[in-house]
């Protein structure tokens, strides 16, 4: 055993000298709001907020073809429903694609795990029809799938719907940087187009 | 030919007290214009969005108490995060300060047989000058976030907490590019969509080729061991997806308790930073996961001074901080100087409370760069009450003699009210010779300071204290 | 009716003896019966707010001493008032602020008034100050006073909510900076056209008021003045 503390020793012991004698956490109140007010059209919001960030929606899923433009090759997870599958491109399932051939696909065509109306996110957790992180981030055109029923009003909705311990990208628009003036423009590193096609029941 | 690149850092001295190198910033007439179209546009929209929101206030205060009691549970967060995040596949390292962490880091790059790393923009990272660090010991680090990448092309410092470029226009974006960037374009403009493609296309074989990412991160989540970034470009996205190794380095302020208190920061967090509803990408991550992204991750919890300032109970608000920069974006002296003049990493108002407290003893000039307006306190998404801290420091600063002397004779004279109405009646006696003109217009130091702007009314005839003396007979 | 103590502050009781007068003639038109307890000096704010908490302390415990007795203290200033309310209960455990009113929220909040029976046929333009608005909260109480003036016409003031670069030791220490702020608020004060600019604090008035006299513009009074005017 050394007698020189370990950097954790040591913080920890820092920490606890300076909250000696600090008195009880406060319990943090919690006023606000955890759904949006019963009756809004939570659909056409999250509608409004997307085309806001300047993302395509389109409706139905017949529409998963015009969504995919001319895309000849769309990497999908190998979980994507088949009938989602739609229109002239080759659907290349990932079935541990290189960064490379990721590289070459011209769009990647998934679901989602929920999207949220008031900011317009759609959100990933690696869940059913979804795959990997990177087949959503190196192609640089996303079509994704939002059903009906994973569409909610609020953040705090949304939060219980994800697996908590997958690896998550919620996403809200296509890549966009304010670093120029504080205005935001579109298209970066993440894909520069981003098409959300919104199925009902 | 575009004009030569002047790093606004060459010119406004990192070391000189603040005065000093704000009176250089003020005298920069591009610098000024560009930073007051920058807040201005980023104010206009923070208050829009926060504006949207009906609960915002409810939010502010859940965020404050949050991170109160964070603070006060920090020991057991820390290591309930440990606990949760190695279960998960990732390694903890601690590191008491930048030494530390920049050597851990630096150990895990070559243990990955990397001699480069792609980094996230992290203010963690610049704090503990890893970049100058990595480059010391033969090791290279790229930034990849937009306004990181213009201020490392034009070897400039940051400037900003959010927009480290933010005192440049695209004009002068353009030309760094243009003279700095290996494979810039041909005929670049000045277009902000044509700016961030060359970037793009900068950096795109980097990022899909990197073994190696350095981020911080804004969150760090107990209950989960999650670590979370907040970002628009996918560049964070990229360091964080596609190399095998991934190291974070996070303060060990950035805990949070449970995963739903995203709920409330993320929230806060984008409304408050770029003034949009939500940042374009959240990236969520837990360890490691077998086939998704990096398989190597490691996280420094980093002190780094943070215990010293969790030892001031006044002060340790400021550890509440998430880095939003609403506070910067608002702030008059801020807007007028930018952030070089402060001569640390976080500068503004945040940076005058933190800078001090986390380096004691330097910086206590900062604590004075302020004329206590309180625009920072009333957008700060966790309240800080920075007005309240900025004080608080400057009662425990030194102060130097020649105004001690001063205010304590100010003082012996207003807490006895018969030397007082003395002084007031000696004070309009001496400006007798002035009276006509009513104003003084040029006085000797320290008065100058005053009357290099503005004229000093002189005191009236007659006082209330007569008139009253009158009224009552 | 409650006894109302008049804090002039230390300002005022050296340069600006009309806006004291002012107050008196409004709470007495009022129908207050005003006191002015002549052992008063300052509230310690230029102390506090340059580091000196020891002097601070001694002139707030002063302050309570002279003060401690009365229902309510009123003061044409939101800077002090804010000082004793946010300041004193760390500075000497002392809660007085809560009694202590600047003049509008007096008016308004005790009073219960808006319209006070005055007549001023100028243009105004109003600098809402900072520590008024954000430390105090007065929100609009002094323009929704200053609207039901006779004879008034207020013109906005662009960018109002910024700071004039007061901000006391500030506009020495860091001069620089204070008089870079100045000049904007000298300009867009200028640019009213007003005649008068008004505010809830002679300090800041003072302030912007010495930049006025060399760049030109409206001239400074506080809205007490305005308040009290029946011409």
């Amino acid at each position: 055993m050394s007698a020189t503390p370990t950097a954790r020793e040591e913080i920890l012991a820092r920490m606890r000298r300076a909250l000696d004698g600090a008195g009880e956490a406060p319990v943090p109140p919690r006023e606000y709001r955890r759904s949006l007010e019963t009756g809004a059209d939570i659909t056409a919001m999250l509608i409004d907020r997307l085309v806001d960030y300047k993302a395509n929606v389109h409706h139905g899923l017949a529409s998963i073809a015009a969504a995919l433009g001319d895309a000849q090759r769309v990497v999908v997870p190998a979980d994507l429903p088949e009938d989602w599958r739609l229109g002239g491109a080759e659907f290349v399932p990932d079935t541990e694609l290189s960064t490379a051939d990721l590289d070459g696909m011209d769009a990647v065509l998934t679901g989602c795990a929920a999207a949220v109306a008031v900011s317009g996110t759609i959100m990933l957790d690696a869940g059913a029809a979804q795959g990997r992180r990177a087949i959503t981030l190196v192609p640089d055109h996303h079509v994704v799938v939002v059903r009906r029923d994973q569409i909610v009003g609020h953040l705090a909705e949304a939060l219980p719907m994800l697996d908590r311990t997958a690896p998550q990208t919620w996403i809200s628009g296509p890549s966009a940087t304010s670093d120029i003036e504080l205005q935001r423009v579109e298209g970066v590193h993440g894909p520069r187009r981003l098409d959300v096609v919104l199925l009902e029941d | 030919m575009s004009p030569e690149i002047v790093p606004a850092a060459s010119l406004i001295p990192a070391d000189a007290p603040f005065p000093k190198a704000a009176k250089v910033a003020l005298g920069m007439p591009q610098l000024r214009k560009n930073l007051a179209h920058a807040t201005g546009t980023i104010r206009a929209k923070r208050a829009n969005v926060a504006g949207e929101l009906d609960d915002w206030e409810p939010l502010r205060d859940t965020a404050a108490a949050i991170k109160a009691d964070v603070q006060h549970r920090l020991p057991e967060l820390a290591v309930e995060f440990e606990r949760n995040a190695t279960a998960a596949g990732a390694h903890v390292h601690w590191a008491r300060d930048a030494q530390e962490a920049n050597a851990i880091a630096a150990r895990i790059v070559r243990e990955a047989g990397a001699d480069e790393v792609v980094k996230v923009k992290s203010m963690a990272t610049q704090e503990i000058e890893l970049n100058e660090h990595f480059e010391a010991v033969g090791l290279k680090a790229f930034e990849t976030d937009l306004a990181e990448l213009i201020v490392q092309l034009a070897e400039d410092r940051p400037s900003h907490i959010l927009v480290p470029a933010i005192h440049y226009n695209r004009t002068e974006i353009r030309d760094i590019f243009d003279q700095r960037m290996s494979d810039a374009p041909k005929g670049l403009t000045d277009e902000p969509a044509a700016l961030a493609e060359a970037a793009r296309q900068h950096l795109r074989r980097r990022f899909l080729s990197a073994k190696v990412a350095v981020s911080g991160a804004n969150f760090a989540v107990a209950e989960t061991g999650s670590l979370v970034v907040v970002e628009s470009e996918g560049n964070g996205r990229m360091c964080l997806t596609m190399p095998q190794t991934l190291i974070s380095i996070v303060g060990i302020e950035k805990l949070l308790p449970s995963f739903s208190d995203l709920e409330v920061f993320m929230q806060l967090l984008p409304r408050s930073s770029t003034g949009e509803r939500m940042n374009p990408y959240t990236s969520v991550w837990t360890g490691a996961r077998e086939g998704d992204g990096p398989q190597d991750v490691h996280v420094i919890l980093l002190d780094n001074g943070r215990t010293g300032v969790l030892a001031d109970e006044v002060g340790r608000q400021a550890l509440s901080c998430i880095r939003c920069s609403a506070c910067l974006n608002v702030c008059p002296v801020y807007e007028r100087t930018g952030g070089h003049a402060y001569g640390h990493v976080y500068p503004g108002p945040i940076g005058a409370i933190l800078a001090p407290q986390l380096e004691p003893g330097r910086h206590d000039d900062l604590p004075y760069a302020s004329s206590l307006c309180g625009a920072c306190y009333e957008v700060c998404p966790v309240k800080i009450n920075i007005p309240e801290v900025l004080v608080h420091l400057r009662q425990q600063g030194p102060h130097q003699a020649g105004e001690r002397a001063a205010m304590g004779g100010a003082k012996a004279v207003m807490a006895r009210p018969r030397l007082w109405r003395a002084a007031l009646k000696a004070a309009r006696l001496g400006s007798m010779p002035w009276r006509r003109k009513g104003f003084l217009r040029r006085l000797p130091w320290p008065g100058s300071k005053w009357t290099v702007s503005r004229d000093l009314p002189v005191p009236p005839k007659e006082d209330f204290r007569d008139w009253w003396k009158e009224r009552q007979r | 009716m409650p006894r109302v103590g008049l804090f002039i502050t230390c300002v005022n009781d050296a340069l600006f003896p009309e806006t004291p007068k002012a107050v008196v003639r409004i709470l007495e038109r009022l129908g207050y019966d005003v006191d002015f307890p002549a052992a008063q000096t300052c509230c310690g704010q230029m102390h506090a707010n340059s580091g000196y908490k020891k002097d601070a302390a001694a002139l707030a415990g002063a302050f309570e001493d002279v003060f401690g007795a009365y229902d309510a203290i009123v003061t044409p200033s939101g800077s002090c008032a804010a000082m004793a309310r946010d300041q004193y209960p760390h500075l000497i455990g002392s809660d007085i602020g809560d009694h202590v009113y600047e003049l509008s929220e007096f008016l308004i909040d005790v009073a219960g008034v808006e319209d006070v029976g005055a007549r001023f046929p100028h243009t105004v333009t109003y600098h809402p100050t900072c520590h008024g608005t954000r430390a105090l909260g007065l929100g609009d109480k002094p323009l929704r006073l200053l609207r039901a003036v006779d004879g008034i016409e207020l013109v906005d003031l662009p960018a109002a909510d910024q700071c004039c670069g007061f901000g006391g030791t500030f506009a020495l220490k860091n001069s620089d900076v204070s008089s870079a702020m100045l000049a904007d608020k000298c300009r867009h004060a200028a640019d009213t056209g007003a005649e008068y600019l008004a505010a809830a604090d002679n300090s800041c008035l003072t302030h912007i008021g010495g930049g006025i006299h060399r760049s030109g513009g409206p001239r400074p009074i506080h809205y007490a003045e305005i308040l009290a005017s029946t011409a």
